[in-house]
């Protein structure tokens, strides 16, 4: 069974023409020293009848600055054709499915919008963006679906992001990619692509799917978030309503957009970046919020608008 | 044979000329060694000013500077010694060495004080007892204690490489004339208060 | 010892000055010995045993990958084979294959020196590589230790319950007697050449080694304080890369990699000197490009500290890193280039003989353009990300490593072997082994390339069914390979005792190393040689076929001047 890996996300067939390009010319290359050394080496043995001038220095010179000249302009070729495609595929579209994930020894968690959660398997719908916020709870994985040619690792006190658009319906592989101990190889799961009918389905028959954007709201109170972020708080904490995407200041000069990696940071790492004119005084969250509370408040907080009034 | 001439080495000055160029890489390596914690030293302190400047404030200025004298003063006697074994006076190289070396013990004397101190105040990461609340305070003193503990590491040898050579001059063993070996010494010595002089403003100073 | 009965002979009408093997026989005197070329055996030894030792953590490695279920032995087994045989290939074999072993037999021969410029620094380096490799044994004995040999924090500093500490003492100490190393070649190159012998001159091996000492020195230190900096975290818990306390666990990778990106230069450099030897000995010709080649390699050794973030495409490093790491690998694809083709260059227009070197040789340029060019394939950011952490970084690497380095290692153990021991082995053997060792190496690790992009991952002990035909066909080679690696210590070592004596100059190479008697005497040249010609002056010699032993075209002349100012 050696046969090329299933090709089901938008990425993943461009990235196979690319591979194909690159195995092409590096085979001609390979090709072209083998020959070099096998017709040298056969035609210049020794005893061989061969006639052997000797190179004058001029047209060695030149051979010589052809060949580099030649790689140097192979290379930088390559290396347009690859970050071009590269970043075409960076930006997620903003209209994106959001899905939060969680890793740990050893086993993959998920959690949609609407709440539902999997352990072990991730559901996504076919043809429509979907990305991924992702955390560690320990020590760095790395989240790999060969069938869409993708790869992100997971790292523990960090948000790392990963997107993708499914174009075939089926289950794929899932591994975790990074070294993570005794249950490494272990860390398996499935990527599931299903038609959009068939996904919703799958989604309103989950169990406790209470939305996500409620359970944030309920959480925000019951959290204790409100009794600083409450714009009548007596404690000075930012205000927190028309946050998502806006440009923040921070207090070291950087300015950053609050995107729902922020957001997600802002709960479990508030030390990281402190917002601009504000003290360091908000609580760590991380360990007292488990990752379906935290994706909630952050679903919460993307929904709440600016209050012009 | 001139005295002190190692194989595989025909002359004394090309002998002396190796020896300088080794110290010299062996230093540059050193230099990278120190450079890796003092980029983490960085990258924390761009991440948590306010961290570190609290935790700063809690070091001991007073005996930190009282150490940057000691080795202020070691590198001039240190530099006497080289100085005086190049003009040929026996005499003063060994007075020079012993000053230098009781400088060096000096400061590690101090140091111990400090540590000691640093101890029962909780000002060690991990600590219960950990005084200060501020984020990044905690990887201040992380790298607090690796810094001067690495550095306290060569002033002992520092220390130690003094004494021997202080010894060895002084029972008539030691072939200090023109082999650049007192030389050799006194870079390594410049080198180890020159961390010193970084590590003081970084750990000391910063957060005053 | 057979080895000494015959070791005095020298050239008629001289003085026979005594073998350095002759000079002492007591466990003592090589112990204590100061003499590069007896150091150059312990070494030989030391890295002998270790290869023995990661071979076989390949080997089991590979048999337990032949079902696609972990049966013959535990995940955590498994885990433990890996780190220990990368940790071992890498730091006790590979680091010190060519520089400490072959680099100090033949660096004060190829510049007319009567020894490197700090002899007992050189043999304190191969006591540190001993205390290193001891510390790892011993971490290996008392249960393993199983965080890859990359050591990733925050897993190696605050989950792995296994031997970290220790392997990572064992990692730095050795990592000292690398710098120590290069310090030394440094310095000799520096003060140590013969009068004549000017920089031009020097032949590609010396600069090679010079390239590698330079990475070594200014590398190395990394490394020293990125382990230091895991085991003063496992000691005393400081929280450095622990995210809860604000730690970053990537800065940890950042330091790593400055370390071990130049660190696989250090694994390649020498062996680009080697091949340059080598080649041009058998084809009989000037190295074609010799400046450009020069440079090439110095070009190689600077622009090696810049590419570090290549092996961080996928931590969530930001794009523009990501693009400027990948441009720079690029970048370095052109000095390689060169390298790849002036050897081809050379061949044009030799006289060329097949010896067992010469098979290594040639079989390394092409095993080398095969890794390098893949090496590409994971400089681009977009096919990394698919093949990054999978099996097909495990056939880059080993392409370059064991295709390339070890292959350049083997064509310079029997080139320089005669030299070393003053006995010529069994050509056929050595051939034979030769043609083994690439097919089984092909047969091993091609496979490997089609599962990465298939998409198996690396580190794993079991794996899904579909990728069990070609783990097969890999575990296969493996054992072809283990085989053809088990023929040269046998030959080898016949030769010492049954092996045709083998004259100064066996192959008719020029080269200083090559005018004194095989093996060399303790003080190397009864008389400093003098250098007047460019390195490689096989063109001078246009006799066919050449009379291998013939040393009238030698680009030297005898001189009883100190040759202390070159
Ligand atoms: C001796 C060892 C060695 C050498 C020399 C190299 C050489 C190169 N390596 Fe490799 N590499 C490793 C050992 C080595 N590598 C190891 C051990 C790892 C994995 C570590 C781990 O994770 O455990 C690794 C991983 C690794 C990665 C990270 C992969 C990942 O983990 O995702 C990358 C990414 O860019 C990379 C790139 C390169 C490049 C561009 C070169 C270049 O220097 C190659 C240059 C050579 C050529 C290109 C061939 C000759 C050129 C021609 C014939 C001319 C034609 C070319 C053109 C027209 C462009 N290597
Ligand atoms: C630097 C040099 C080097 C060398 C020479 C080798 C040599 C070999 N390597 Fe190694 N390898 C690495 C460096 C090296 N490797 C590194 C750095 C890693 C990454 C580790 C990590 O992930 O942390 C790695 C990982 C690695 C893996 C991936 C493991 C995984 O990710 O799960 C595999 C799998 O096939 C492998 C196989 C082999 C084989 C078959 C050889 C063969 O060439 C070895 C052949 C030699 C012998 C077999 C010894 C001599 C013969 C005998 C003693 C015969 C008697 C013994 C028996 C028959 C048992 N290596
Ligand atoms: C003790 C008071 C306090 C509590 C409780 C608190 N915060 Fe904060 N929060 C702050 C302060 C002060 C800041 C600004 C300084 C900083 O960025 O750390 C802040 C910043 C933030 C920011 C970044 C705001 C911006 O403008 O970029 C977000 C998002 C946030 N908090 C969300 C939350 C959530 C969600 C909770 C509850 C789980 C919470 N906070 C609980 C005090 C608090
Ligand atoms: Cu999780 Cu590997
Ligand atoms: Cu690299």
């Amino acid at each position: 069974m050696i046969a090329p890996p299933d090709a089901a996300s938008v990425s993943a067939d461009s990235f196979d023409l690319m591979f194909l390009v690159m195995v092409v010319f590096s085979g001609f290359i390979v090709l072209l020293v083998a020959t070099l050394v096998i017709v040298f080496s056969i035609r210049f043995r020794s005893g061989s009848r061969a006639n052997r001038h000797e190179v004058r220095r001029l047209v060695s010179r030149e051979v010589e600055i052809a060949w580099t000249a030649a790689t140097a302009f192979g290379a930088m070729f390559f290396f347009w054709f690859a970050s071009a495609h590269f970043l075409r595929h960076a930006a997620a579209p903003v209209d994106a499915m959001e899905v939060h994930v969680e890793a740990k020894q050893w086993m993959w968690k998920a959690t949609h919008e609407s709440g539902a959660r999997e352990l072990g398997s991730l559901h996504v719908p076919l043809g429509r963006a979907t990305i991924l916020y992702m955390n560690s709870q320990d020590v760095i994985h790395s989240f790999f679906v060969p069938a869409f040619r993708l790869k992100q690792d997971v790292v523990p006190g960090m948000t790392t992001t990963m997107w993708f658009t499914p174009t075939r319906t089926g289950s794929f592989h899932l591994f975790c990619a990074e070294y993570c101990g005794t249950g490494h190889s272990t860390m398996l799961g499935e990527i599931v692509v299903m038609d959009e009918a068939a996904f919703a389905a799958w989604l309103e028959a989950r169990p406790g799917s209470g939305s996500l954007v409620d359970a944030g709201r309920v959480l925000f109170t019951e959290a204790g978030c409100a009794s600083c972020h409450d714009p009548a708080s007596a404690v000075h904490a930012p205000d927190l309503r028309g946050i998502y995407g806006r440009p923040v200041p921070l207090a070291d000069g950087r300015i950053v957009t609050a995107d729902a990696a922020y957001l997600q940071d802002s709960i479990l790492q508030p030390d990281r970046d402190v917002v601009a004119g504000f003290d360091p005084i908000m609580p760590n969250f991380s360990g007292l919020l488990d990752e379906d509370e935290v994706a909630g408040l952050v679903a919460w907080l993307r929904t709440l608008e600016r209050d012009d009034g | 044979m001139t005295r002190g001439l190692h194989e595989p080495f025909a002359t004394l000055p090309r002998q002396r000329e190796a020896a300088t160029f080794g110290i010299w890489i062996f230093l540059a390596t050193e230099m990278i060694f120190f450079g890796g914690l003092f980029l983490g030293y960085a990258v924390y302190r761009h991440e948590y000013p306010a961290g570190f400047a609290a935790a700063g404030a809690r070091t001991d200025i007073v005996i930190g500077t009282a150490n940057t004298m000691l080795l202020l003063t070691s590198s001039a006697t240190m530099a006497a010694a080289v100085w005086s074994g190049r003009a040929g006076l026996r005499g003063n190289t060994l007075l020079a060495l012993v000053l230098t070396a009781l400088l060096g013990t000096g400061f590690l004397v101090l140091k111990a004080v400090e540590y000691r101190n640093d101890i029962d105040e909780g000002l060690v990461p991990g600590s219960p007892a950990f005084p200060l609340s501020e984020p990044g305070a905690e990887l201040f003193f992380g790298y607090y204690w690796a810094m001067t503990g690495l550095h306290t590491v060569h002033l002992v040898i520092g220390v130690g490489a003094l004494g021997l050579t202080a010894w060895r001059l002084w029972r008539g063993r030691l072939a200090w004339r023109g082999t650049g070996f007192l030389h050799v010494l006194g870079l390594y010595w410049h080198f180890v208060d020159v961390i010193w002089i970084f590590l003081f403003p970084l750990l000391y100073l910063m957060g005053r | 010892m057979t080895l000494e009965a015959e070791a005095g002979r020298g050239r008629p009408g001289q003085t026979l000055p005594r073998s350095y093997l002759g000079a002492g026989h007591s466990v003592r005197s090589w112990l204590l010995t100061t003499d590069h070329k007896r150091i150059a055996l312990l070494y030989l030894g030391t890295i002998t045993v270790f290869f023995l030792i990661g071979g076989s953590a390949a080997t089991l490695m590979r048999l337990e990958l032949v079902t696609p279920p972990g049966e013959l032995v535990s995940a955590d087994t498994y885990n433990r084979l890996f780190t220990l045989h990368g940790v071992i290939m890498v730091w006790f074999f590979l680091v010190p294959a060519v520089p400490a072993t072959l680099g100090n037999f033949v660096l004060p021969l190829a510049i007319g020196a009567r020894d490197v410029a700090f002899p007992r620094l050189n043999l304190l380096s191969w006591y540190l590589t001993i205390a290193g490799g001891v510390l790892v044994l011993a971490s290996l004995l008392l249960g393993g230790v199983d965080t890859g040999w990359t050591f990733y924090t925050p897993y190696s500093s605050l989950y792995s319950n296994s031997y970290v500490t220790l392997a990572a003492m064992g990692v730095f100490v050795n990592g000292f007697g690398s710098i120590a190393t290069g310090i030394n070649f440094l310095v000799t190159i520096h003060t140590q050449r013969t009068r004549g012998l000017t920089w031009m001159r020097l032949p590609l091996f010396v600069w090679s080694l010079y390239a590698v000492s330079i990475v070594m020195v200014l590398a190395t230190p990394a490394l020293a304080v990125a382990l230091l900096m895991v085991v003063v975290e496992r000691l005393f818990d400081l929280g450095l890369f622990d995210p809860a306390r604000g730690g970053d666990p990537i800065l940890f990778q950042h330091i790593f990699w400055f370390y071990s990106h130049p660190a696989v230069y250090i694994m390649i450099l020498p062996g680009f000197g080697v091949i340059s030897e080598v080649l041009t000995c058998f084809a009989r010709r000037r190295i074609f490009g010799y400046e450009a080649m020069v440079f090439a390699m110095l070009a190689i050794a600077i622009f090696g500290f810049f590419v570090w973030g290549h092996h961080m495409f996928v931590s969530g490093q930001s794009y523009y890193a990501n693009l400027i790491f990948s441009f720079l690998s690029f970048a370095i694809a052109v000095p390689s280039a060169i390298k790849v083709f002036n050897w081809s260059g050379t061949l044009y227009g030799g006289h060329i003989t097949f010896e067992a070197s010469m098979l290594y040789a040639l079989g390394f340029i092409g095993l080398f353009t095969l890794g390098g060019l893949t090496g590409l394939f994971v400089a681009s950011v977009p096919i990394d990300v698919h093949v990054t952490d999978t099996y097909f970084i495990v056939a880059h690497f080993h392409y370059i490593m064991v295709g390339g380095m070890v292959t350049a290692f083997f064509a310079g153990l029997h080139f320089w072997w005669p030299k070393i021991t003053g006995r010529l082995y069994s050509e056929s053997f050595a051939r034979l082994a030769a043609l083994l060792m690439f097919v089984g190496f092909n047969f091993t690790f091609f496979p490997q390339f089609i599962l990465g992009w298939m998409g198996m991952p690396r580190r794993y002990w079991s794996y899904p069914d579909d990728f069990q035909v070609l783990n097969v066909a890999s575990s296969l080679g493996a054992v072809i390979l283990a085989a053809a690696y088990l023929l040269p210590p046998v030959y080898l070592g016949l030769s010492l005792w049954r092996g045709k004596p083998a004259g100064d100059n066996p192959w008719d190479a020029t080269g200083l190393e090559w005018t004194t008697s095989s093996p060399p005497p303790r003080e190397n040249f009864a008389v400093l040689p003098v250098v007047d010609t460019e390195p490689y002056a096989y063109h001078a010699d246009r006799v066919e076929p050449h009379r291998r032993g013939d040393a009238s075209h030698r680009a030297v002349s005898q001189s009883s001047d100190p040759g202390d100012d070159a």
